[in-house]
């Protein structure tokens, strides 16, 4: 064979892998409103990017008639491309190929892209729209997924791990992602669950939908499972691609600086808090007046919204903001909000993002659900998380600073770098109703009118104590800033951190209250 | 931003939103040990004791198959069966009344 008909013959045998599971298959995925695995990394990758390996690869099931059955590709495509002009690693898996069943070969691939991202300290994107286990191959798949979940483990904290559930994502599989750190999810397409509907209606009896046992919405909104969620595949690409150019590409490196922008003027910083610490506020506003141009990028902003989390940039340099949310639930800390920002804390530790924590909470959420669920070991990630933290930590208390929550919103006691407190700030063992109850309880009960005594007391609590210069003549407040000062308070803050030198005693590994 | 509601945390009344998961939480109930529950969804195979029937401690009221187990249910402690809420056959979910003992 001459050069000429070899390469010919290359060419054939591409085009053939290319066409995935075939017209009718590809039709069906179009009809379920999704786009085809090799759309999906296309269209996240730089135009032309994509470079793709082991197209070649062939199943290995030699059982049920297998055999004779051609899985183009084994039903999942791995490659190396671009994002921005930065290199990442990426898989996605084909579902019209043999419903992106994980089979041995199929879960070699996908390991195979997974080593490479971790020698080559890359960002690993994986898309999963499978139907499970290839179950004429047996065991052998049940292996394939131990061997990801396995490096999924090695990876976290060196390189990103992003998954993007773009289809079903049953079983063992969802295990994947929940070992990622960020998990994507779309409306009417995504769908996670250990045990699917029908399993749930043969043993159980009950009836449920997929989109409402396991859906995109369920995700985001009560398990917390997912970071972003969007109503579209594009909007989800965006996201992807958005989030990547606030993270750095592995623990080694800081993220990509962008030139500094300065915050959007209708955000007025003064005119956001309310003094009243018993009205409720959007912080989110607070965080989008000190970062660059208020783009202020949340996760998780469906998922224990009394807790707010997420990027900004900070004259052009990323910065990981934990805030409490008084809009919702008062922004007490609860088991799910603990959850959710105890991981964001050592995400940021991880990948050398400074965290500034914006603090305004009352407490934590009293209730027997809560005791019974544990917020004790939830809450305790939270002290743990910032404890652990060895990047720059600053803390800006802007209205209530209450009890346990004082303590786990990363105070100097947790070894803040910085803690700055507003004028109005509250820093107590409790609001005052609550102190003056405990405290005046004799004197109150004693008085001629109980109610206005009560009154009386509480303000005399308030006077002397909900202010944030009882914590300042200890040195637990470093200084009381004016609102409008935040900006360049945390600016200067973390300028002056840059070069924190910061040691714990060396470990294998903590034991974090999982 | 809007539906907001009275919230109180240590004594201090909040205005605020409340979330779902919050309103839909389950009041907490004190157990009653008279009372017998399902721990875990399946099918009632078999019922071993009468309304009525004196029981003592330890001994099986019915065999719940769950997970392909056959799990048993056993008296708490020496006393009458008053009333049975299950049928053999019949698919139970988790926590549903089945036994209650006078």
């Amino acid at each position: 064979m001459s050069l000429k008909r070899n390469i010919l013959d290359l060419r054939k045998r591409k085009e053939k892998v290319l066409q995935g599971g075939g017209e009718k298959a590809i039709q069906k995925q179009v009809a379920m409103g999704k786009l085809t695995a090799r759309e999906r990394v296309t269209s996240i990758l730089d135009e032309d990017s994509f470079h793709e390996y082991d197209m070649f690869v062939e199943h290995e099931a030699r059982d049920f008639g297998m055999e004779k059955k051609e899985l183009h590709g084994d039903g999942v495509i791995i490659g190396t491309g671009t994002i921005y002009g930065e290199p990442v690693c990426i898989f996605a898996q084909d579902f019209t190929v043999a419903g992106g069943s994980l089979g041995l070969m199929h879960a070699r691939k996908i390991t195979k892209i997974m080593d490479h991202a971790l020698k080559m300290r890359v960002p690993l994107i994986g898309i999963n729209d499978s139907g499970g286990a290839r179950i004429q191959e047996g065991v052998n798949s049940l292996a394939g997924y131990g061997e990801i979940f396995f490096r999924n483990t090695l990876a976290s904290g060196v390189i990103p791990q992003l998954s993007v559930i773009l289809g079903p994502c049953a079983g063992g599989a969802v295990y994947s992602p929940a070992l990622t750190d960020f998990v994507f999810v779309v409306e009417n397409i995504s769908k996670m669950f250990i045990t699917g509907p029908e399993v749930i209606k043969t043993v159980l009896g009950e009836e449920i939908s997929m989109e409402e046992l396991g859906g995109a919405k369920v995700h985001s909104e009560i398990t917390g499972n997912a970071h972003f969620y969007a109503l579209s595949e594009y909007e989800c690409f965006e996201q992807i691609k958005k989030l990547l150019t606030f993270i750095p590409w592995h623990n080694a490196k800081k993220a990509k600086a962008f030139p500094p922008k300065p915050p959007r003027p209708e955000y007025k910083i003064e005119e956001i808090v309310p003094s009243d610490p018993t009205q409720p506020y959007d912080i989110r506003n607070v965080i989008k007046a000190i970062v660059d141009d208020s783009d202020f990028f949340e996760s998780m902003e469906n998922f224990a919204r009394n807790i707010v989390i997420g990027f900004g940039r900070m004259n052009g340099e990323t910065v990981g903001f934990v805030a409490n949310q008084p809009l919702v639930l008062a922004g007490v800390l609860d088991c799910d909000s603990s959850d959710k920002a105890a991981r964001f804390i050592r995400y940021c530790d991880s990948f050398n993002i400074p965290i500034v924590t914006l603090e305004d909470m009352p407490g934590y959420l009293p209730g027997v659900d809560q005791e019974h669920m544990g917020v004790i070991r939830h809450g305790a990630k939270i002290l743990y998380a910032y404890s652990e933290a060895t990047v720059p930590k600053i803390t800006v208390i802007v209205r209530k600073a209450y009890g346990g929550g004082y303590i786990a919103m990363n105070s100097r006691h947790m070894k803040a770098d910085f803690m700055f407190a507003w004028p109005n700030a509250e820093i107590a063992v409790m609001g005052p109703d609550g102190a003056a109850n405990i405290i005046f309880r004799k004197e109150i009960l004693a008085a001629a009118d109980p109610e206005a005594m009560r009154k009386e007391k509480v303000a005399e609590y308030r006077e002397k104590f909900a202010n944030p210069y009882v914590a300042a003549a200890k040195g637990y407040i470093d200084t009381v800033i004016e609102p409008q000062e935040t900006r360049n308070m945390l600016l200067h803050s973390i300028e002056v951190s840059s070069n924190k030198v910061d040691g714990r005693p060396a470990k294998k590994h903590g034991i974090p209250p999982f | 931003m809007g539906n907001f509601k009275k919230f109180n945390v240590d004594g201090t009344v909040y205005r605020t939103e409340l979330t779902k998961k919050f309103e839909n939480r389950k009041p907490w109930v004190r157990p009653n040990p008279k009372h017998i529950n399902s721990f875990i969804p399946g099918t009632i195979v078999e019922i071993l004791v009468k309304e009525g029937q004196e029981v003592k401690e330890g001994e099986s009221l019915m065999i719940l198959e769950a997970m392909k187990m056959k799990n048993q249910i056993k008296m708490p402690f020496d006393g009458k069966i008053a009333k049975i809420y299950v049928a053999e056959g019949e698919k139970v979910p988790n926590r549903l009344l089945m036994v209650e003992i006078e």
